[in-house]
């Protein structure tokens, strides 16, 4: 398993060069002025001082290396030093000090970070920024979705064709073909609207430290979280479900009932055991949606998340951010698939990886 | 092993047994019949004895079996498992009698559980059963490999890691477990190559001797059921044509489709061979959701007369021990009284 591992570690390294060069390309080739924003009297000298200002002067092949170097070299470096002497674990982490910054004096010899051409920040910083806001809002959206999607899928398979199961599976259908753009209006509209229960915006600024602004954080993330978790629900019971028929007809459960076990160990023991393989699977690809965000609902409701960030960024035509954003959900993507292999390994005894 | 039956205790006893599946069909899906897949099957199982049940693929050998131990909630019919009757018992009270009737299933691959491992899975009927724990348990679950002749030293493998007739020999010890008396052994052999089947039914046959063990032993293998059955049910079309002690109806089969089945076995001589008078059924088997009007077997058998259109025959005792479906032994005026 160690070795399979390494071995898929290092086959993903040039895997992910190759996205990076896509994307790159990708935005390269895509039309769009970064400067096209500016006022329309700035004279056309100083508008190509700008974008050579941005780093735009140079041929293609000279800013890609720029990115990878920034985003493999320096920016790890910003993270180390972090992690060294302003993170909670610098006290047992010797301090170091790898990261040059670009002061006014020191332009000689600095190291430049990927900046955003919106904010003139650190991409990685706004990233660090934005990440709680997606992590409460899509994250407990998942782990909602996950507690109420098995259960479901298990009773629905158990109940094929009773009133539950076509119930669930109108509901899903419902979850699976509204988009969240009309089911989040929607909420709005009678939640808060209507019934003035929630707020229809998410107030980023909000502080958690008493039992009131706990209930408040908690009231204004509901809708995000319902819309959302309504879609992932669906998803994840309809994959449980399939993988529960599946299991259930098969001879092994025969075998469980003729042995004269309880018709809870029967289900939960045999077939759900059995079933969680594929859906483990699935969650496990699904994760690093929450890390990319929920790209319309958070513009519903206003959630300033990823998602959000990556929106303005192409509207604004901000390059690096979406470059960087965007490969780092390949990186998501690469790794979680990983994982969920190494999973199958460990959940499936008949899978080895040698 | 030839003693007559009569002094004989009876551990099973089924009687009109029935097991319809509906078929539901139409946009509103309107339950528009049934699939018959057995229809009106009595049988008596002695202690101590095999019963061998055969007949073609589907006629519900299979579903028999399972129907026998209320693994499926039958449609009519009563069975007596030592007297006491399950045909309508709960699935709760049923649960805590399935240690006494267990099952043997066809494909040794599927029917175990592929993420348990070889201990777990004989293990888990000790757990809901008995109070055995720790080393008592342990010692349990190696006592039952020995008896089937597992090395002590695969408890903790899976499934996948054995031979077919490994995997076999962890069912039949899976089914042991619990001290069973009636065994329902469901094909047992029929996913084993043949050096393997013979070392699996004399397996059976030395714990049969060991432990006591009743078994319905389901098979198409008719030479394999001669070797180890002591009386043979043939069953045709959810229906048993024909029970017989296994030398009687080997030698002198009486039902039209028994014959036919039997002069189907391959003969070994090859002059015989050659001279053998084989019967060749043609057609196809009807539906069993739309079984004929009469006897079921009427539209193949090669002596069918005008009765066997009309009335469906019942079963009758022949000779002692010796029951028979069908109009051709039935004496004229007994027809007319079963069927009227």
């Amino acid at each position: 398993m160690l070795n399979y591992t390494i071995r898929r570690l290092i086959i993903a390294v040039p895997t992910l060069l190759f996205i990076a060069l896509t994307i790159f390309l990708l935005l390269e080739l895509a039309p769009g002025d970064p400067v096209a924003n500016q006022p329309l009297t700035i004279p056309p000298e100083v508008r190509e001082l700008m974008r050579k200002a941005l780093g735009l002067g140079e041929p293609m092949h000279i800013r890609f290396w720029k990115w990878l170097v920034q985003f493999f070299w320096i920016e790890p470096q910003v993270f180390i030093d972090w992690l060294t002497t302003t993170s909670s674990l610098a006290p047992i982490l010797p301090d170091t000090d790898f990261f040059i910054a670009c002061g006014n004096n020191t332009a000689a010899e600095c190291d430049p970070r990927i900046l955003s051409w919106q904010f003139r920040s650190p991409v990685m910083d706004i990233v660090l920024q934005r990440i709680p806001q997606t992590l409460w809002v899509v994250g407990t959206a998942y782990l909602v979705a996950i507690v109420i999607a098995i259960p479901v899928g298990v009773y629905s398979a158990y109940r094929q064709y009773s009133w539950f199961d076509n119930a669930g599976t109108f509901v899903t259908m419902v979850g699976f073909s509204v988009p969240p753009f009309f089911s989040g209006v929607l909420v709005i509209v009678i939640f808060s609207v209507q019934l003035n229960w929630f707020p229809s915006i998410y107030d980023t600024m909000h502080e958690v430290n008493n039992w009131d602004s706990f209930m408040f954080q908690i009231k204004q993330m509901t809708m995000p979280v319902m819309v959302l978790a309504l879609q992932i629900t669906s998803q994840i019971s309809r994959f449980m479900r399939a993988s529960m028929l599946d299991n259930l007809n098969l001879d092994y459960v025969r075998t469980a009932r003729a042995k004269g076990m309880t018709e809870n160990v029967v289900i939960l023991a045999h077939v759900l055991r059995n079933s969680m393989i594929p859906v483990v699977t699935v969650i496990a690809l699904g994760i690093p949606q929450i890390f990319g965000g929920a790209i319309i609902t958070e513009q519903v409701f206003k959630v300033n998340g990823i998602g959000e960030m990556l929106i303005r960024a192409i509207e604004a035509n901000d390059i690096p951010t979406v470059q960087t954003l965007t490969f780092i959900f390949a990186v998501l993507i690469v790794i979680f698939n990983l994982v969920a292999d190494i999973l199958y390994g460990i959940l499936d005894p008949r899978i080895r990886y040698d | 092993m030839f003693d007559a039956p009569a002094d004989r205790k009876t551990l099973v006893e089924v009687r009109d047994l029935k097991m319809h599946f509906p078929i539901y069909a139409g946009l509103l899906r309107r339950h528009v019949g049934d699939v018959k897949a057995v229809d009106g099957v009595s049988f008596d199982i002695f202690d101590g004895e095999t019963l061998g049940l055969v007949g073609e693929s589907g006629c519900g050998k299979s579903t028999c079996g399972r129907a026998v131990l209320r693994l499926y909630d039958i449609t009519a019919g009563t069975i007596r498992i030592e007297g006491e009757d399950i045909s309508t018992m709960g699935q709760e009270t049923l649960r805590k009698k399935r240690p006494t009737m267990q099952m043997v299933f066809q494909d040794p691959q599927a029917s175990l559980n592929p993420r348990m491992t070889l201990a777990g899975i004989i293990g888990e009927p000790l757990d809901e059963h008995t109070g055995l724990k720790g080393s008592a348990r342990r010692d349990r679950i190696y006592e039952l490999m020995d008896a089937v002749g597992l090395n002590r030293d695969f408890a903790n493998r899976y499934p996948h890691e054995f031979s077919g007739g490994q995997r076999q020999r962890i069912g039949i010890a899976r089914a042991l477990a619990l001290h069973p008396k009636f065994i329902v052994c469901d094909e047992p052999i029929a996913a084993l190559d043949v050096s393997i089947q013979a070392q699996v039914v004399n397996l059976l046959e030395d714990l049969q001797d060991k432990f006591g063990l009743t078994y319905l032993f389901i098979s198409h293998d008719l030479s394999m059921v001669r070797h180890i059955a002591d009386r043979v049910a043939v069953m045709y079309l959810g229906k048993v044509v024909e029970v017989a002690a296994r030398e009687g109806l080997y030698a002198d089969p009486k039902h039209p489709y028994t014959q036919a089945l039997l002069s189907a076995v391959p003969e070994p001589d090859p002059v015989l061979h050659d001279t053998a008078e084989r019967v060749i059924l043609t057609g196809d088997v009807p539906s069993p959701s739309n079984p004929p009007q009469g006897c079921n077997f009427c539209t193949r058998c090669p002596q069918v007369f005008d009765i066997c259109r009309l009335k469906d025959p019942q079963s009758r005792e022949i000779e002692p021990g010796r029951h028979v479906a069908c109009h051709l032994h039935n004496e004229p005026q007994a027809a007319g009284e079963t069927a009227a």
